[in-house]
């Protein structure tokens, strides 16, 4: 068992972080990579995005979107209970390289993903500004940690509770206007990678984004996390998850990660009616 | 299965017990249901005890065929597993899933005539009847040496090279890199084929034996070969399996409802997903299934698809019946099972609607022309023979590569062009001291008895290793 070392519950309960002892994962863990969980035995595999690692305490961190059933489950665990299975770390690392001016945007969860990435930019030199949104303050998420980890942190909710009253993609367009953006980091729902990587494309700016499709195994056994980049296809658990965002098919992508929304809906419908009767 | 085509003769095989073929194509329960003590007995009184028996030779792990059938024919039911498994760790699976119609019965003189000695249902029937009346009595293990064994991977190869070791005295460790231990036996061959619980059964063994078993470790991620070393192993064992699979690279391969066989089969056998919801992980309900490839993968896929309730299931293979790469068993049982054969037909590219979701697809009919590398008659398109097959799920049982994730992150270890690792044929060493490999990863995608064969020779390398040194 992977025990839970400590919990918070963010963005008004919807969003849940753990630290989780697994020494053998922290030790080899770098920023960008991602782990497969399950809660039980008959549990799914879950593939999310590491927000942080602690060596020497032998602990990673994941920070997750309550969505379906699967997070439900993962919601129920608390400190000293632990998660049956936890793999990794799996995929590539994040290419860190001292550039110059970087922009990172986050949203959602993405801002946990990105958080580890944008500290290790900063680390090794980089000039960083980040960008980061949600719908309202409330779900908002790791302001603070944020601000410590770049140069300059801006703000966005869709309706205007905090910060600039819009997308990223607005203080994006000012910020690249500004000149100099040697690359950009965009990591957040897929119509948010999509926006970025459609604007830095016409200023030819460099963009990485992280990719989450549905998987099994995580070790390119399966095939089903396959996406299209450049035309050809890759296998984002080995070839990614990070990829260059002015060639994904954030379409194809979006639609992929519907294959099984009917049964995504009934499940978590069902599991939450059997909850709530109790 | 040479059940099927039976000549009349003088003394018949016993044939195995069979569920209804419309009833198991809906349930997900063993399809043969072995034999009694009585029909076992009835069937081993019909081997010869040939003084120099074909049927040893034709078995890869060499097995003594004869010896633990005479056991069975008198009874001996303890003597027949112990004579079984001084030769072979996993005689539940071999029993079930090993082509003895090209092996061990493939030699059988009483096959001259008519049909040979059921050897794989004798087997089966020994190991399962150890499983339910045996003792638990385990084979004696030698002294420890102290010397330590790392197996990567716990399909049938590393489970070989697992069992043998430790029974030489070495402490052996397995690491898996998913969540339950057994590899293809556990995430590929289906439950109606080969039960998990035998799979689990089998690693137990090994366990009570005294290897240790290390789920979710992933050899070239969690850890790597060289840190293995440097954790103290003395030796390890690279049984990876080919994990890597092959798509068509046509149009629309990536519209919703086109899985690999690997995928399909994972959610099916590893996550159980044929129980969803009660279990977490979804699999895609097929109405018309279409799958791709005619190898016992394909079938395994097929049948699962019919089991899961589809409407239609159709293999649609390039070749003719004559090439298909399934046992002949596995082809009549799919059949049984209303599967259809769609022959002669390559799937020129996929078809799918608004959403992405696949809709059918578009073939070409073949004729078979002059003989290709392989010795087979290549198929030739006929032109103008463009039809259009309707389905909504997709399962692409073409073959699998070899799985980079472990080599690439061992650069010292040679491969040849096609990313195989490159192990000598007779001990299983790699270029890389004190590295052994066997199995799909080192062979490309080949049976469960050969990658146990391989474990064997590499299990007596290593020991010479561990004993005498490189």
């Amino acid at each position: 068992m992977f025990k839970i070392v400590r919990r918070e519950e963010l963005s008004e309960g919807t969003v849940v972080l753990n630290e989780i002892e697994a020494p053998q994962i922290a030790k080899k863990a770098l920023p960008g990579q991602f782990v497969i969980l399950k809660s039980g035995e008959d549990g799914e595999r879950i593939p999310l995005t590491m927000a942080d690692t602690d060596k020497e305490k032998g602990t990673i961190t994941i920070i997750y979107m309550v969505v379906g059933k699967s997070t439900e489950l993962f919601k129920t665990l608390q400190v000293g209970d632990g998660y049956e299975d936890v793999i990794g770390p799996l995929g590539k690392p994040t290419h860190l390289e001292k550039v110059g001016k970087v922009v990172c945007v986050g949203g959602g969860t993405g801002v946990a993903v990105l958080h580890p990435i944008t500290r290790a930019l900063k680390q090794i030199g980089n000039d960083v500004t980040c960008i980061i949104g949600a719908r309202n303050k409330g779900l908002l998420m790791l302001e603070d940690q944020m601000r410590e980890a770049s140069h300059d942190l801006r703000i966005c909710t869709d309706d205007g509770s905090y910060g600039h009253h819009g997308f990223v993609t607005d203080v994006l367009a000012d910020v690249l206007a500004g000149g100099d953006i040697k690359e950009v980091v965009a990591i957040g729902p897929v119509p948010m990678m999509k926006a970025v990587s459609n604007m830095t494309r016409e200023y030819n700016v460099p963009t990485l984004v992280s990719l989450n499709p549905i998987m099994v195994d995580g070790t390119g056994m399966c095939g089903g996390c396959r996406v299209s980049v450049g035309g050809e296809t890759k296998f984002a658990c080995v070839d990614g998850p990070e990829f260059d965002g002015h060639l994904v098919d954030f379409d194809e992508l979006n639609l992929r990660l519907r294959a099984y929304l009917d049964d995504e809906k009934n499940c978590h419908r069902d599991f939450c009616t059997i909850r709530d009767a109790q | 299965m040479a059940e099927q085509g039976a000549k009349k003769q003088k003394n018949p095989r016993v044939a195995m017990p069979e569920q209804e073929p419309k009833v198991r194509a809906r349930n997900f329960l063993e399809v043969p249901t072995g034999y009694t003590v009585k029909m076992a007995q009835e069937e081993a009184v019909r081997c010869l005890q040939c003084k120099k028996p074909g049927c040893v030779d034709g078995c890869p792990v060499g097995v003594d065929i004869p010896g633990f059938i005479d056991l069975i024919a008198q009874g001996d039911m303890t003597g027949a597993i112990r004579n079984l498994w001084a030769k072979n760790a996993l005689p539940a699976v071999c029993g079930r899933v090993c082509p003895q119609e090209i092996q061990c019965e493939g030699k059988c003189i009483v096959g001259k005539k008519g049909e040979p000695v059921a050897i794989g249902n004798l087997e089966r029937f020994a190991a399962d009847y150890e499983r339910e009346f045996g003792t638990g009595e385990l084979p004696p293990v030698e002294p420890a040496t102290g010397k330590k064994v790392a197996v990567v991977g716990s399909g049938p190869s590393g489970l070989t090279v697992a069992g043998d070791l430790i029974l030489k005295g070495h402490d052996v460790t397995i690491l898996e890199a998913f969540h339950k231990p057994g590899g293809v036996l556990v995430y590929g061959i289906p439950e109606f084929r080969l039960p998990k619980e035998i799979v689990a059964q089998e690693v137990d063994f090994l366990s009570r034996l005294g290897a240790k078993v290390e789920c979710n470790v992933v050899v070239g991620r969690t850890v790597s070969i060289d840190e293995l070393f440097e954790q103290g192993y003395d030796a390890v064992y690279v049984g990876v399996g080919a994990g890597l699979p092959r798509f068509m690279n046509i149009p629309g391969e990536n519209y919703v409802g086109i899985l690999s066989a690997n995928e399909y089969l994972t959610r099916a056998n590893l996550m159980k997903a044929y129980k969803f919801p009660d279990v977490d992980t979804p699999i895609p309900m097929g109405k018309n299934v279409v799958v791709l490839g005619a190898g016992n993968v394909a079938m395994d896929s097929a049948r699962t698809a019919m089991r899961l309730g589809a409407e239609s299931v159709k293999i649609v293979y390039r070749r003719s019946r004559e090439e298909m790469p399934a046992r002949i068993a596995e082809i009549h049982h799919a059949e049984e099972e209303g599967i259809e054969l769609f022959l002669l037909t390559n799937p020129t590219r996929y078809l799918g609607n608004e959403d992405g979701r696949l809709t059918g697809m578009e073939c070409l009919k073949m004729e078979l022309g002059e003989p290709d590398d392989s010795g087979r008659r290549r198929p030739v398109a006929v032109e103008g023979s463009e039809f259009e097959l309707e389905c909504d799920l997709c399962i692409v049982a073409v073959g699998s590569g070899a799985n980079p994730l472990l080599t690439s992150e061992t650069p010292d270890m040679a491969l040849n062009k096609w990313g195989n690792v490159v192990a000598d044929l007779k001990t299983g060493k790699t270029t890389k001291k004190g590295v052994w490999a066997g199995g799909d990863i080192v062979t490309g995608a080949a049976t469960v008895i050969l990658a146990m064969g391989a474990g064997r020779d590499a299990a007596n390398s290593i020991h010479d290793y561990l004993t005498l040194g490189w």
